[in-house]
């Protein structure tokens, strides 16, 4: 067991490169760094919120510490035991504390197979119950996730995008898990459902004292839900810190134009909109030093030089940009606009 | 399962409302007039040849002397006086021509048409004595309701016993291929890599021979005078040989996408093992597209078996199939003058089409996307 300051899970310099195969006979022509080594941790009862652009990696983070994929380097300490060095026995008492609720609520939920075949999979994997008291299960996490007892016969294609989510959050809750690695699992829902979902979630993390590692592209939403909040650009972790401190004093010049980028609904408020140049460069290809200063609008010639290291500012924030190491330099001074 | 009374209310008026997948696809099939129609054709036909000892008036290789060539034997529902009879009858037939077999009814001689009469003894699948057959004529007289051929054998009956033989290769190759297919495609669409790379290449292998030819070549390495049933097998197993490359190829595709479709890693992140999650989560997604290719495929196998039985390389006379009658009608001269040899040829096209409906109509209701292009999975 964890003791409550300890890290549930903490991933260590991750690292997934895909080999990139072309030509005659599938030679291996390059790799693409899809997530470039990675670290966090999180802790029992805390919601770690994930956020960066399509293809920076967040996906293949979530697959990675599911053990969905394999890795090529680095860690993944689950209740302080390697992920990938378990046997077939204790992979599967994994299973039973780390699950996930997938984005897409229509590809996630097998079109074949009824509500109760659905929710009760694992309940039959693990063995939990069988018979009358596997239905009697299956109503209960029904319940618990706001759907009554007369949609056990039916199947996916019959119901909502956000009641298909609760289907999936139902048989994630199943294995009565400790982590839940939730990969964007309210963009493909209306705005209205979204909040619905969001709180269902919160709901349920207090209720049984879940962490979630919760992946997502669209900020408001992770501000909803996260206790601390990292920020990945092309498979590397540019910036984590605590839900407030990132949200009201962003200091990577990535997170900074994110947060600008954030429409606030209330007409009257001005905002200053940090425009980001180009498209993020391929990640077969990334760029030299910090992986962002092509973008950059502070850029100095040593960010094309250089990879940033992480740097502790204090109070679980953490950043990757020399710029930081300035003295006297202020990111958030009227500097910017230009690139390069 | 409902707890309060509200609920109770609920659930009767949401089903009312919820209609089941299997209604759909109902409807669906429904819509497809010719579906149906080649359904009932293919029920029929599968159903006569189950029976055929029952419903055939003879056995299949009794030869009737002085019968060669005989015409189809006209059912007359009219007496002379053109009164309606409810007993229909047959004339008694003349050979007039020994030579050119021209024969004549002879409206003396009339035999009733009988129903459940007691003819030749037989065995009801290899396993019931019994000796009842559905119609046939007093003792000297004959019904021949298709003609004969130039034994003097029935050609209904011939068709019969040669529909068993002509259509159940087709489900059976389809079994096997389809089974062989599936699970090597599975494979390699499954774990990928290497094995897939090795299994594919050989499919490829075995497609890029024009499959005319291998049938010919591997039925020429095999001898000859083989027991039928041996033949038989023989027969499913080459077709099934050809067939498989290109069901696997379709299979393993879709097991490559849904192998990495979001249930399926829900799944295994459950912890649900490889087997399960290939029998509950991708064979399922595929069993749609299954049904309807293999519906598809089977007129191939079933114009495979006659080409071979055409050719003299499968089905071995006396024992009857649609390809070996057919071999009957390769001389023209004979096919001029005896058009009525040429039966088979039509059932064979009757089914063919059949299936080719039916398995329209089941891809409509099962597979709407593969409206667009069609294909059959043999070489």
């Amino acid at each position: 067991m964890v003791k409550p300051n300890e890290n549930l899970m903490e991933v260590k310099n991750l690292k997934k490169y895909f080999p990139l195969r072309g030509g005659f006979l599938s030679r291996a022509a390059g790799e693409i760094r899809a997530v470039d080594g990675v670290s966090f941790s999180i802790r029992p009862m805390e919601t770690l919120g994930l956020v960066g652009e399509s293809g920076s990696g967040k996906t293949t983070v979530a697959r990675a510490i599911l053990r969905l994929s394999s890795i090529t380097e680095g860690q993944v300490l689950f209740e302080g035991r390697d992920i990938f060095k378990l046997g077939r026995e204790d992979l599967r008492k994994l299973r039973r504390r780390l699950q996930v609720i997938f984005q897409d609520p229509h590809a996630s939920l097998n079109p074949r197979m009824s509500v109760e075949d659905i929710v009760g999979e694992a309940i039959v994997i693990h063995h939990l119950a069988r018979g009358p008291e596997k239905k009697e299960k299956i109503v209960t996490l029904l319940e618990i996730v706001g759907l009554s007892a007369h949609y056990l016969g039916r199947y996916p294609h019959e119901f909502s995008g956000g009641e298909r989510q609760r289907i999936g959050i139902a048989r994630a809750l199943a294995v009565d898990p400790r982590l839940i690695v939730c990969d964007e699992p309210v963009s493909a829902l209306d705005v209205s459902i979204q909040a619905q979902v969001i709180n269902l979630l919160k709901d349920l993390q207090r209720r049984f004292g879940l962490s979630y590692l919760f992946i997502a592209h669209d900020l408001s939403v992770v501000r909803h839900i996260a206790h601390r909040v990292a920020v990945m650009y092309l498979g590397k972790i540019v910036e984590l810190a605590t839900r407030d401190r990132l949200y009201t004093s962003p200091q990577h010049p990535y997170t900074e134009a994110l947060f600008s980028a954030v429409p606030i609904p209330d007409p009257t408020v001005k905002q200053k909109r940090i425009v980001l140049r180009g498209e993020m460069p391929s990640p077969v290809n990334p760029p030299s030093g910090c992986y962002f200063h092509p973008r950059c609008p502070y850029a100095e010639p040593i960010c094309r030089q250089k990879s940033p290291e992480r740097e502790d500012l204090g109070g679980q924030h953490w950043v990757a940009c020399h710029l930081r190491k300035r003295a006297g330099h202020k990111i958030n001074s009227n500097k910017g606009g230009r690139n390069q | 399962m409902t707890k309060k009374g509200a609920r109770t209310e609920d659930t009767t008026f949401s089903e009312l409302r919820s209609v089941t997948k299997t209604q759909l696809i109902w409807r669906a099939f429904k819509r497809h007039q010719l579906g149906i129609i080649g359904g009932i054709i293919l029920i029929l036909l599968y159903g006569f040849a189950f029976f055929a000892e029952f419903i055939a008036p003879y056995s299949s290789d009794l030869q009737v002397r002085g019968k060669a060539f005989h015409p189809p034997t006209r059912l007359h529902f009219f007496d002379e006086e053109g009164n309606f009879i409810l007993q229909p009858f047959v004339y008694h037939y003349e050979l007039v021509d020994r030579v050119f077999k021209v024969y004549r009814p002879d409206r003396t001689i009339k035999y009733p048409l009988r129903f459940f009469v007691r003819g030749e003894k037989y065995k009801f699948l290899g396993l019931i004595p019994s000796d009842i057959h559905l119609f046939g004529t007093k003792a000297p007289g004959h019904i021949f309701l298709l003609g004969t051929d130039k034994f003097g054998r029935d050609i209904f009956t011939r068709l019969l016993f040669g529909a068993r033989i002509s259509l159940s290769v087709g489900l059976v190759g389809i079994l096997v291929s389809f089974s062989m297919g599936a699970l090597i495609g599975g494979i390699a669409g499954y774990y990928g890599g290497v094995v897939d790379n090795l299994l594919m290449r050989v499919a490829e292998m075995i497609m890029a021979f024009p499959g005319f030819y291998l049938l010919l070549a591997l039925r020429a390495l095999l001898p000859t005078a083989l027991p039928s049933t041996t033949v038989y097998l023989l027969i499913v197993f080459i077709l099934s040989f050809i067939g498989w490359p290109g069901f696997a190829r379709v299979i393993r595709g879709m097991f490559l996408s849904l192998r990495e479709q979001e249930f399926s890693l829900a799944a295994k992140a459950l912890g649900s093992t490889d087997l399960r999650i290939i029998l509950r989560h991708i064979l399922p997604n595929t069993m749609s597209f299954i049904i309807v290719a293999a519906t598809l495929s089977v007129p191939a196998y079933i114009l495979g078996e006659s080409a071979l039985s055409f050719l003299g390389l499968g089905i071995q006379e006396p024992q009857a199939s649609w390809g070996n009658m057919l071999a009957a009608a390769m001389n023209t001269r004979v096919l001029a003058s005896f058009p009525w040899i040429l039966v088979p040829g039509f059932f064979i096209f009757i089914t063919i089409l059949a299936f080719n409906f039916l398995g329209d109509a089941l891809r409509d209701a099962l597979e709407p996307r593969m409206r667009t292009s069609r294909q059959t999975f043999t070489g």
